[in-house]
C-alpha cells in the first residue's frame, strides 16, 4: 500500500492485514508505557481543510503513539473563498519532507488528486474526502465489529453478519466506506434511509438490501449490528430543498429507541460515527445501553490509524496496493 | 506575398464527391476550372484533401473583454483558424458583459483587426446575466456589430416569463435566443452527470431532467409566442427526444451539440482530473448514443465547439474547486471525423451542413456558409481526412491547453483555411506551396 485513500478498490487480504495489525496496535495500547519507537523521525502531516477536531487528534494520537512527529496544517478554504491551493500547500509539505500527509477536505476526490497529481511523493490518508470516503472510519467500524460478533477474530473477515447503516446515505462519506468494506468483508449489508437521501442507483443495487423506514428493516433481518448515522438538522428543512420534512418526522421513521433496539438480537451491538445528535438519529437509552460500542469506536479508531500509518511508513510492503 | 493575389486550389474534392478546382480572384470563387486561373496565381495542390465550406462556431468563449490571461480574440481567433473555422460567435459572459452595444461593438471591432476569423458578438439576454431585466437587445441589433444572436450562455434564463418576452422581444430583429438550459435548483452545487458514477464518486449530480425540463419548457413557449429558439450545447437522450417532438410540431427550434459529447461520457471522470469538468456535464454512453443519433437524422442541427479556455490554475487542482469547460476550435473537426464521418453516419456534404451552412444560418451570417460555387465568398476550408494526428494540448494556439482530449488520435484535421480568399491557416506541410 502507497496510500489509503478509500476501500472500494481495497483487497480483502489489505483490509485484513489492517485489521489484525489494528489488534496488534489496540493491545500495545494496554500497556504501561504505550508509546512506540517505530516511526520515529518520520513527519506526519494533519492537513484540514475541514474542521474535525475528533479526527484530528485521533490520527494526532496515532502518529505520536508511533513516535512520529506531527505537524497540524489547518488550511482554511472553500470553493467560494479561495485560500491557499491544494496544490501550494502540498508543494510546501513536500518541501518540508512529510512522510504522510493525513487529508481532511471538503472536495470528494481531493485526497486522489494529492496522491495522484505528482504535486508530492509521501503516503497519503484520506481522512474523509467531500462525500466521497472515510476509509479510517470504516476500517475501525470493521475493526469493532469484528472484536464483538466473530470469535478468534485474527485473519477473519465479517462472513455472513448482517449489518444495518441508517441514516443520511446520500451524503455520508463513512457509509460510503463503509458500504464498500463491509461487502469486501463479507457481511450483508442493509441500507435504511429515505429515499430522498440514498445515492442515485443504489435502490436498485442487488448486493445489498434496502429499507425506506427502520420498522420493515428489523422486520426483515435479524441484525448483527446496526450503524446509525449523523444526521445534519439544516439538511432536514430550509429553502424548499429540505431532504425530509422534519426532525420529529426523521425520529419517528428512522430514529433507534429503546422499542427498536429491543427488536434487534441480543448479541447486536449499536454504532454510531460520532458525534450524536442525541434524541434525533439515537435515543439516549440506545447511546448508552450495554450494546453501544461507540465509545469504543473512539479508542479503536486511535489503533487503527495507527496501523495504517505503519504499514505505510514502515516499509512493510501489504500484499498489494 | 499579397493578399488578393488570385490563388488556385486544384484538385480538390468538394465536399468529399466532386473533384474540382477552386480558382480564387479578389475573395470569391471565380471559376472551378484552373484553366480560367488569370495570369501569376499561385497554386495549391489539394489532392486527397476535401474542400469544405468555412466552417462556422455559433459557441465560443473568447474571454475578452475580461480574463485575457485564459484568452484573448486573438489567441481564440489564431485557434479558430487553425481548426478550419472562419467565423465564430463569441458568448455574452465576458467582464464586463457583452449586454450593450458598446461591448458588442468592441469585441467585433477587436476581431476585425486581429482579421483572422469573423467574430460575431453574441449579446446576453439580460443585464450582467442576472436574469432579471432584458438587456438593450435592440441596440446591440442595430448597432455596428449587427447582433442576431443573445444568450445569457454559462447562465440559464430560467424565468418563464422573461424568456418568453425575450423569445417574443427579438422577433423584432429577426433574433435568436440561445438557451443555455440547465435548471438552477435541479443542479445546485452539481459537479457532474448525475447518475452511478456520480453517486460511487461522491459528487453532487447534475441530472438529465434539469436539461430537458427546460428544454420541454422552451420549445413550448416558442411555439406559443411563434419565435425562433436555439439549444445550445444538448447533452442528453430524453433532450433530443424533446426537440424531435419539437420539429415534428413545427415549432422553429434549431439545437447544437459539442464534440465532448459525441466522444466523452461520465466515466472519464473517475480519476477527478479537472480537465474533464464540463456544463452541461458528460453524460451516459447512452446520451452518446443519442446524440450521435440526433446529429445523424437532423434533429439536431449543429455542432458547436463551446470553447471555453481556462487558465492552469483553474484546472490544476482539486475537482471541486476548478472551473468548468474545455478548449475545443482545434479538435472539434477531427471528432466530427472519428465519430460522425468515419462511422458512416455522416458524409462531409452533412458535415458541411452541421458546420457551417446551418450555423451560418442560425447566427443570420449572409457571407457563410454558402455553397462552394461561383461568384460564392472565398471562406473555404481544407480537410485532410488522413492526416491521423495525436492531440497535444500544450501544442494549441489558444492561450490556455485545458483540452481534455490529450493523447487521443484523431484520423483527420484541417490544413488550411480561407477567409474572403485569404489564408488565415496553413498547414506546415503546405510551406512553400505557394513559392
Amino acid at each position: 500500500m502507497k496510500h489509503l485513500l478509500g476501500t472500494q478498490d481495497m483487497s480483502r487480504a489489505d483490509a485484513t492485514l489492517i485489521l489484525d495489525t489494528t489488534a496488534q496496535m489496540a493491545a500495545t495500547q494496554e500497556r504501561e508505557i504505550r508509546k512506540l519507537p517505530t516511526l520515529r523521525g518520520r513527519t506526519v502531516v494533519n492537513l484540514f481543510f475541514e474542521d474535525s477536531t475528533r479526527t484530528r487528534i485521533s490520527f494526532e494520537a496515532a502518529a505520536k503513539r508511533l513516535s512520529a512527529d506531527v505537524i497540524n496544517f489547518s488550511a482554511k478554504g472553500s470553493s467560494l473563498s479561495k485560500g491557499e491551493s491544494l496544490k501550494d500547500t502540498a508543494l510546501t509539505l513536500q518541501a518540508m519532507g512529510a512522510d504522510a500527509v493525513v487529508i481532511r477536505h471538503w472536495a470528494s476526490g481531493a485526497a486522489d488528486r494529492l496522491a495522484h497529481s505528482g504535486w508530492m511523493h509521501g503516503a497519503v490518508l484520506n481522512a474523509g474526502d467531500g462525500t466521497h470516503q472515510h476509509p479510517t472510519q470504516a476500517l475501525l467500524d470493521a475493526f469493532t465489529m469484528r472484536r464483538h460478533l466473530v470469535d478468534s477474530p485474527e485473519g477473519k473477515g465479517l462472513d455472513g453478519l448482517t449489518v444495518a447503516i441508517v441514516g443520511d446515505v446520500l451524503h455520508s462519506r463513512v457509509a460510503g466506506s463503509n458500504i464498500a468494506l463491509l461487502k469486501t468483508l463479507g457481511a450483508n449489508v442493509v441500507v435504511v434511509a429515505p429515499p430522498t437521501l440514498l445515492p442515485f442507483g443504489m435502490a436498485s443495487r442487488t448486493d445489498i438490501s434496502v429499507h425506506y423506514t427502520l420498522d420493515s428493516a428489523l422486520e426483515a433481518h435479524d441484525l448483527d449490528a446496526i450503524m446509525m448515522l449523523r444526521v445534519q438538522r439544516e439538511r432536514m428543512t430550509g429553502g424548499g430543498s429540505g431532504f425530509f420534512p422534519s426532525p420529529e418526522e426523521y425520529t419517528r421513521l428512522f430514529g433507534l429507541d429503546r422499542a427498536r433496539m429491543d427488536r434487534m438480537p441480543d448479541h447486536a451491538i449499536i454504532l454510531h460515527p460520532g458525534p450524536m445528535n442525541r434524541g434525533l438519529e439515537i435515543s439516549a437509552e440506545a447511546a448508552d445501553s450495554p450494546r453501544s460500542v461507540i465509545v469504543e469506536q473512539v479508542s479503536n479508531g486511535v489503533a487503527v490509524r495507527m496501523a495504517a500509518l505503519y504499514l505505510l511508513l514502515s516499509g512493510e510492503e501489504a500484499p498489494s496496493e | 506575398m499579397s493578399d488578393t493575389a488570385a490563388i488556385v486550389i486544384e484538385n480538390a474534392s468538394l465536399y468529399g464527391d466532386t473533384t474540382a478546382d477552386l480558382v480564387i480572384v479578389d475573395g470569391r470563387i471565380a471559376s472551378l476550372d484552373r484553366a480560367d486561373a488569370p495570369a501569376g496565381a499561385r497554386t495549391l495542390d489539394a489532392s486527397g484533401l476535401v474542400a469544405l465550406p468555412g466552417l462556422v462556431d455559433i459557441h465560443t468563449h473568447l474571454r475578452e473583454p475580461g480574463r485575457e490571461d485564459a484568452e484573448t480574440i486573438e489567441t481564440g481567433s489564431r485557434s479558430a483558424a487553425q481548426g478550419g473555422f472562419v467565423a465564430i460567435h463569441a458568448m455574452a459572459n465576458t467582464t464586463p458583459t457583452a449586454d450593450t452595444a458598446g461591448v458588442v461593438e468592441l469585441v467585433a471591432s477587436r476581431g476585425r483587426e486581429v482579421g483572422l476569423v469573423d467574430v460575431f458578438p453574441v449579446g446576453a439576454v439580460t443585464v450582467g446575466l442576472e436574469g432579471t431585466q432584458l438587456s438593450e437587445m435592440g441596440a446591440m441589433a442595430n448597432s455596428r456589430a449587427q447582433v442576431r444572436m443573445f444568450s445569457d450562455d454559462g447562465k440559464c434564463v430560467h424565468d418563464p416569463v422573461l424568456m418568453r418576452r425575450a423569445l417574443e422581444y427579438v422577433k423584432t430583429f429577426d433574433g435568436v435566443i440561445a438557451q443555455h438550459a440547465q435548471d438552477p435548483r435541479l443542479t445546485e452545487g452539481a459537479q457532474m452527470h448525475e447518475g452511478l458514477v456520480s453517486a460511487e464518486l461522491g459528487l453532487a449530480g447534475w441530472p438529465a431532467v434539469a436539461e430537458e425540463s427546460i428544454i420541454a419548457r422552451d420549445v413550448l413557449l416558442a411555439g406559443h409566442v411563434g419565435s425562433r429558439l436555439h439549444v445550445c450545447h444538448l447533452s442528453t437522450a430524453g433532450s433530443v427526444d424533446i426537440i424531435r417532438w419539437a420539429k415534428a410540431k413545427g415549432i422553429d427550434v434549431t439545437a447544437e451539440v459539442m464534440p465532448h459529447h459525441l466522444l466523452l461520457t461520465d466515466e472519464s471522470v473517475r480519476g477527478y482530473d479537472p480537465r474533464f469538468k464540463v456544463n452541461p456535464p458528460l453524460r451516459t454512453q447512452e446520451d452518446v448514443d443519442a446524440v450521435r443519433a440526433g446529429l445523424a437524422d437532423g434533429t439536431i442541427d449543429v455542432v458547436a465547439t463551446d470553447h471555453a479556455p481556462h487558465p492552469d490554475e483553474d484546472k490544476d487542482c482539486e475537482w471541486g474547486a476548478a472551473a468548468m469547460g474545455m478548449i475545443g476550435l482545434e479538435t472539434a473537426l477531427g471528432i466530427v471525423q472519428k465519430t460522425m464521418v468515419d462511422t458512416g453516419a455522416l458524409s462531409w456534404r452533412d458535415v458541411a451542413r452541421v458546420m457551417s451552412t446551418t450555423p451560418a444560418s442560425i447566427g443570420r451570417d449572409a457571407e457563410h456558409g454558402r455553397p462552394l460555387e461561383v461568384g460564392e465568398p472565398a471562406n473555404i476550408t481544407l480537410v485532410d481526412p488522413a492526416a491521423a494526428w495525436t492531440v497535444e494540448p500544450s501544442a494549441t494556439a489558444s492561450r490556455s491547453n485545458n483540452s481534455p482530449f490529450g493523447g487521443i488520435e484523431l484520423p483527420g484535421r484541417a490544413v488550411a483555411t480561407f477567409l474572403r480568399g485569404r489564408p488565415t491557416y496553413l498547414d506546415v506541410s503546405f510551406e512553400g506551396a505557394f513559392a
